[in-house]
């Protein structure tokens, strides 16, 4: 017994002296080596897996088109953070911390993105969202930044589609209360939608339930009794494609709308024949191309990965680019250089449009209206902030 | 016979072995504290913490033999307390955006071992509470009861929207908890178990372990010995929780889920069910591969190969050695230090 | 809430309840003989789900030769389980062996991850199940009324092994008292992989009618509806089957009704389930249609 012990305590402490060692021997990809590290930290397993590859994907092909910058390699260090925010929240300290990288894109996922905010603030190191959309990931942080539109904006934009387009008076809100996102969009959705018929009970019903649940039936029941016009659903494809097809099942024939997470081939598999005439917004559209490097994108998504490129590579490619030019035009690769180029970037061309960030971080871009039809996303129209 | 008797009452109660530990712990502590790098002490943070989580579940299920799944419970109790009590007012609206805190939770905020103890009392009343009733269950009933204490609490504070601000979880919680801090804790944590358990209580847990119903007809309150056993355990599992909390910043209900558990079970068996030493190092390994395992999951890169990482991969590897150190050491888990 | 919408929910409730009988009695029945919780059993329902996917979408037979199919290859793969991990541990202390039946849960579920990848895969329902039918003004799927038809009948085969075959008597001499069984020459390795596989096989068919009914497959989706359904088993009566069918339906009736008549509390749902068993545990422990045990000194 005193042996093993002994032999244990000095796997311990060789343990520990490894780990200083290590720890501190991880100098190569800072400012000044001859690769530049930039981390990626998405969702590749759990309830976001899909958004988080479709944008790797995005990034990696970027990182294939342009893989150098200062003439400099650059190499991308990619970590999942399995839909997890205390996972996001480690995978981030890795990069910075191990991985000296200096500059970070991500998350797919508002609350992922959020949970990586402060580190990245007290560490320093720029971080660039491609579609977190809760206001909340740059507030107040100056080291977040992000390609897309904010759920104020997004909110308002299917509100106006609700009353504008379908002619709807009274709507239902059924949200993921497990989802900063669902419940950021949701509140957005029910502000601009009062505002816009003027009515302070335009809103008829409201049912929640959480990311994992499989079982809608009971919420819809309730909800479909209420007699909406409309139903606003934000949330994971996955669960929503469920929702939409058992609302369907139970003859509830109510347009539901959503936001930009479902834009992804589970939700037209999963859902099938029910999510036909499904409306939601999203960033971008292979149908609408908006500058020239949109075309120059799609043809090298297609060449690469054989099918249309969607949203969330499209702005996992922007995100990178964009980090790449910020790197240009500040000279360096210094993470605090990074982030003050990145916050001066204006009117960036990238696949999704015209990139220009504001005081908070955040991208004023248009946004797409898609709907399926046989089968496929279609493109509706674009909406112009 | 009476010899080896008198020789019990001969040993000091902490052991050479014991000792040599902790100093060596201590040693190694402050080195890291000193000359290490952020991951790394962030690395040897956790395993302070989770040094405390592993002898908690010692306590309950290696010497009072009492299988509770319920830690995870208790861990959630003492985080969210800690949570709520330290963030700052002005945070606290921030971060109860869609529906606001509860009116005298609002303009508190607490030091952090006031806070800290607070977790861990609330987490061992509830500990209290809960064993009074489903401690009388054997086995198998006591191991899904305990777990189905822990999936109420978890969903009753994903739901409490006012009170813990639901499943959006709790952010910006002042990052209190140090190496100094998480390791001050797992020294009192072992120095508390070691006298413990070789103190008379201790006997009567191991008692109770051995042949509860021999240890009934010794005079022995199995009933008050299981509920105390089971309180202190959800202490320490309180405090821990609270440490976590304030290390990791962030904090929602979906953490706290079996997974978390099955960490701590995975220390407790690889540590040897009822060997305090035994369970400090393997928390101290287990937590430490889990990072650095960390590689499985993600790309390979071995200069003229790249091998693609596998998502899911660490722990997979995890429960394989979790069974196979079960099924090779079958009885032999049950052996005392 | 009229008439109609309260149908509906039965309707649910009674598909859901169904399902969670088919697999409840997995667990019962291993329970019964080894008085072992088998964590992993949610697991197997899950492999089935995917199992069935697989066979499916990549090769060309019909679909109800694939459901066999899988079925039968998850009741194999449930059979293997008992031989990896809970055979060496037959003589060990109750603790190990459920420490082991974690293990084993958790190695499914992680992987399934790498196997199958994260991403959920949508489950192919055959069209002929896909269908929407009006009942009297209640728009129900055809799916939820097949499922208690196919789980009954499942139910009654099983019965019918129980109590009209040699292994049935085998199995129920084992539960009812194991030492004396094996002394009565009982080839209890047989019998044991036996219930290992019927177990397995109708978990698989839950699977199969739990994806066709929730058509998103994840590696994770066995945990919830495992612990739930080990609920059941214990609400009915564990090691009794018709408690788990009882168990079974109480649970599912009982979460639709919730949420239907109190729609507040659907974010507590999933406790309904554990406050039931808590209920059940410290008024009758032994399940509604259980029979008390006294312990031997």
């Amino acid at each position: 017994m005193k042996r093993k012990m002994g032999v244990l305590i000095l796997v311990l402490a060789l343990l520990s002296s490894l780990l200083t060692a290590c720890g501190g021997s991880e100098e190569t990809g800072g400012a000044d080596s001859d690769v530049i590290k930039i981390g990626v930290f998405e969702p590749m397993t759990g309830a976001s897996a899909a958004g988080g590859q479709m944008t790797v994907e995005g990034i990696e092909l970027a990182n294939e088109v342009k893989p150098e910058v200062l003439g400099k390699k650059v190499e991308l260090v990619i970590v999942d953070n399995k839909s997890d925010k205390v996972e996001a929240a480690n995978a981030v300290s890795s990069l910075i911390d191990k991985d000296n990288v200096v500059a970070i894109i991500g998350s797919y996922g508002s609350s992922l993105s959020m949970a990586a905010g402060d580190i990245v603030k007290e560490k320093r190191v720029p971080a660039v969202g491609c579609s977190p959309t809760n206001p909340l990931v740059t507030l107040n942080n100056d080291y977040y930044f992000r390609v897309c539109f904010i759920d104020p904006f997004q909110g308002t934009v299917m509100a106006n589609y609700a009353v504008n387009e379908l002619g709807a008076k009274t709507a239902a809100i059924i949200q993921d209360v497990t989802q900063d996102y669902s419940v950021g969009l949701s509140k957005y959705f029910e502000d601009a939608f009062k505002e816009l018929t003027g009515d302070e009970n335009s809103i008829v019903a409201k049912a929640s339930y959480n990311t994992g649940d499989q079982d809608f039936t009971a919420q819809l029941t309730n909800v479909a009794s209420a007699n909406p016009d409309v139903i606003f659903a934000p949330g994971n494809y996955g669960e929503s494609a469920l929702l939409i097809k058992q609302a369907r099942d139970q003859g509830i024939d109510i347009p539901i709308l959503g936001g930009d997470t479902w834009e992804s081939p589970e939700f037209l598999s999963i859902g099938g024949d029910a999510v036909e005439g499904a409306v939601f917004s999203t960033h971008f559209t292979a149908e609408a191309p908006v500058t020239e490097v949109s075309d120059e994108f799609l043809k090298l998504y297609e060449e690469k990965f054989s099918k249309q490129a969607n949203a969330f590579a499209a702005l996992g490619y922007d995100a990178y680019m964009v980090i790449l030019d910020a790197i240009e035009r500040a000279g360096s690769a210094d993470p605090e250089a990074i982030r003050d180029a990145l916050s001066e970037t204006a009117d960036f061309v990238g696949a999704t449009g015209y990139i220009t960030l504001d005081e908070n971080g955040d991208a004023v871009k248009s946004a797409i209206i898609k709907k399926v039809e046989n089968g496929d996303f279609v493109y509706l129209t674009t909406v112009n902030p | 016979m009476a010899e080896d008797r008198l020789k019990v009452e001969k040993e000091r109660i902490l052991d050479r072995n014991t000792l040599i530990l902790l100093g060596v712990l201590l040693v190694a502590v402050v080195v890291v504290d000193f000359f290490a790098n952020d991951h790394v002490r962030t690395i040897a943070n956790l395993c302070g913490i989770y040094v405390t989580l592993g002898l908690s579940m010692q306590l309950i299920n290696g010497f009072t033999g009492l299988f509770s799944l319920g830690h995870a419970g208790f861990m959630a109790i003492g985080a969210y307390t800690v949570a709520i009590l330290t963030i700052s007012p002005a945070n606290k609206e921030m971060n109860y955006f869609l529906e606001p805190i509860v009116p005298f939770l609002a303009d508190v905020e607490w030091s952090f071992l006031p806070a800290l103890i607070m977790g861990g009392i609330l987490a061992a009343i509830f500990g209290f509470l809960i064993g009074a009733p489903v401690l009388r269950l054997t086995d198998d009933y006591l191991a899904i009861a305990t777990l189905g204490f822990a999936e109420i609490i978890r969903v009753v504070f994903t739901n409490t929207q006012s009170l813990t601000n639901g499943a959006l979880g709790l952010k910006a919680i002042p990052k209190f908890s140090t190496i100094l801090w998480s390791w001050i804790v797992a020294f009192l944590s072992i120095v508390f178990m070691v006298y413990l358990i070789r103190g008379s209580y201790g006997k009567a847990f191991i008692a109770i372990k051995e042949d509860e119903i021999a240890a009934r007809s010794m005079g022995i309150n199995l009933f008050k010995h299981k509920v105390m056993s089971f309180t202190f355990s959800s202490f320490m599992a309180g405090i821990a929780g609270g440490l976590m909390a304030t290390h990791l910043g962030t904090i929602d209900p979906n953490m706290f889920r079996i997974a978390l558990t099955f960490n701590i079970i995975l220390i407790m068996v690889l540590g040897g069910i009822g060997n305090i030493n035994g369970t400090v190092i393997s928390a101290i390994i287990v937590t430490a591969f889990m990072e650095i395992l960390r590689f499985l999951d993600s790309s390979i890169d071995l200069g003229f190969i790249k091998l693609p990482g596998i998502p899911g991969m660490r722990m997979v590897i995890f429960s394989i050695i979790l069974m196979l150190v079960v099924i090779v050491r079958k009885d032999r888990l049950l052996k005392e230090n | 809430m009229t008439l109609v919408e309260f149908m509906q929910h039965l309707a649910n409730g009674v598909s859901l309840g169904s399902l969670y009988a088919l697999i409840a009695i997995g667990y019962t029945m291993v329970y019964g003989i080894l008085r072992l919780i088998n964590f992993a059993h949610g697991d197997i329902f899950m492999l089935g789900a995917y199992l069935t996917y697989y066979a499916i979408v990549f090769t060309s037979m019909p679909w109800y030769v694939a459901f066999a199919l899988a079925a039968a290859i998850t009741g194999l793969v449930g059979f293997l389980l008992e031989k990896i991990a809970y055979k060496p541990l037959r003589d060990a202390q109750r603790i190990t062996v459920l420490i082991s039946a974690i293990g084993a849960s958790f190695f499914l579920q992680n992987f399934a991850t790498v196997v199958f990848g994260g991403r959920p895969k949508a489950f192919p329902i055959p069209s002929i199940m896909n269908k929407i039918i009006n009942i009297g003004g209640v728009s129900i799927n055809l799916i939820t009324f097949i499922i208690p038809v196919i789980g009954l009948g499942l139910l009654a085969g099983l019965t019918y092994i129980i109590y009209k075959t040699k292994t049935g008597m085998a199995m129920r001499a084992l539960s009812k008292d194991y030492d004396t069984a094996r002394l009565m020459g009982i080839n209890v390795d047989r019998i044991i992989s036996i219930t290992f596989f019927i177990g397995s096989f109708l978990a698989a068919v839950g699977g199969i009618m739990w994806g066709i009914k929730y058509p998103q497959l994840m590696p994770l989706m066995g945990s919830m509806p495992g612990i739930k359904c080990f609920i059941a088993a214990v609400i009915g009566g564990i090691g009794n089957i018709s408690g788990a069918v009882l168990g079974g339906f109480i649970l599912g009736l009982g979460e639709i009704l919730l949420v239907a008549f109190l729609p507040g509390l659907t974010g507590y749902r999933d406790a309904f389930a554990f406050i039931l068993l808590i209920i059940i545990l410290l008024v009758k422990p032994t399940g509604l249609l259980g029979e008390k045990v006294t312990e031997k000194v």
